[in-house]
């Protein structure tokens, strides 16, 4: 062993920002935040449903009706699907590699298959909410 | 690193992120429309409540939130990590508590509703 084996320096606060690779990993991993935030107003919501009464339930709905959700949630929604839907859907033949015997399903139809699902599952939400 | 043993925290995890991926987006949406003014109409507070109130419903909606929040939990975890913040042990208890309250605050919040 050497007497002082090179250690490469890392910075620890800001290794991601050297690549873009690491970037685009960084951003994946923050839609995390937003998964928080809307289990937070979930929470909220269903609070304000569960109270004895409409009232609390109408004042969360107007507390939504304003500039900064409508962008907060156009932003978010757009980067959650963008980070977190498709960047999972794209790691899924990579995590559930599917094969009969020797032949392998392709890629691209794992991948459209969820497509397809997400598809499927939010026409079911719009349709419990009344949206179409 | 201790966090790569837990294959039940990892488990909870993914089961965590398949399910927002392919939920919250249409969750997004349907806040957007609210904010924007468009109410849906089984958003109104009654039909809203009477959807709630099956216990098929209670049981969905509790599986989401606790899944979403174990995966928000455990990943923000480990960005924090990736952040530079070496605390581990104390984000760990931190933030696997929250989940923990934030699920049972959901469940209490369910069966309170008739």
């Amino acid at each position: 062993m050497s007497r002082r084996p090179y250690v490469r320096p890392v910075r620890r606060g800001s290794w991601y920002l050297r690549q873009a690779r690491y970037r685009v990993y960084m951003l994946r991993e923050m839609t995390c935040v937003l998964v928080a935030v809307y289990c937070v107003l979930l929470l909220v919501g269903l609070a304000a449903l569960a109270a004895d009464g409409p009232e609390r339930w109408q004042a969360f709905l107007a507390a939504q009706q304003n500039t900064a959700w409508v962008v907060f949630h156009a932003i978010a929604l757009v980067y959650f699907i963008v980070y977190q839907t498709m960047a999972w859907f794209q790691l899924a033949p990579k995590a559930m590699p599917l094969q009969w015997g020797k032949t392998k399903v392709p890629a691209a139809a794992i991948v459209a298959a969820h497509y397809l699902v997400w598809f499927i599952i939010t026409t079911l939400v719009f349709w419990l909410a009344g949206v179409i | 690193m201790a966090i790569a043993n837990k294959s039940l925290v990892w488990g909870l995890f993914a089961a965590g992120g398949t399910l927002t991926a392919f939920l919250f987006p249409a969750l997004m949406a349907l806040f957007l429309l609210v904010a924007t003014g468009n109410l849906p109409e089984g958003l109104a507070y009654g039909p809203a409540r009477a959807f709630v109130a099956s216990w098929p419903t209670k049981a969905v909606l509790f599986g989401i939130v606790f899944l979403s929040l174990w995966h928000a939990a455990h990943r923000m975890r480990v960005l924090l990590h990736d952040f530079g913040l070496r605390a581990d042990g104390v984000f760990a208890i931190v933030l696997y508590l929250l989940a923990t309250l934030g699920s049972i605050l959901t469940a209490v919040l369910l069966l309170g509703i008739h």
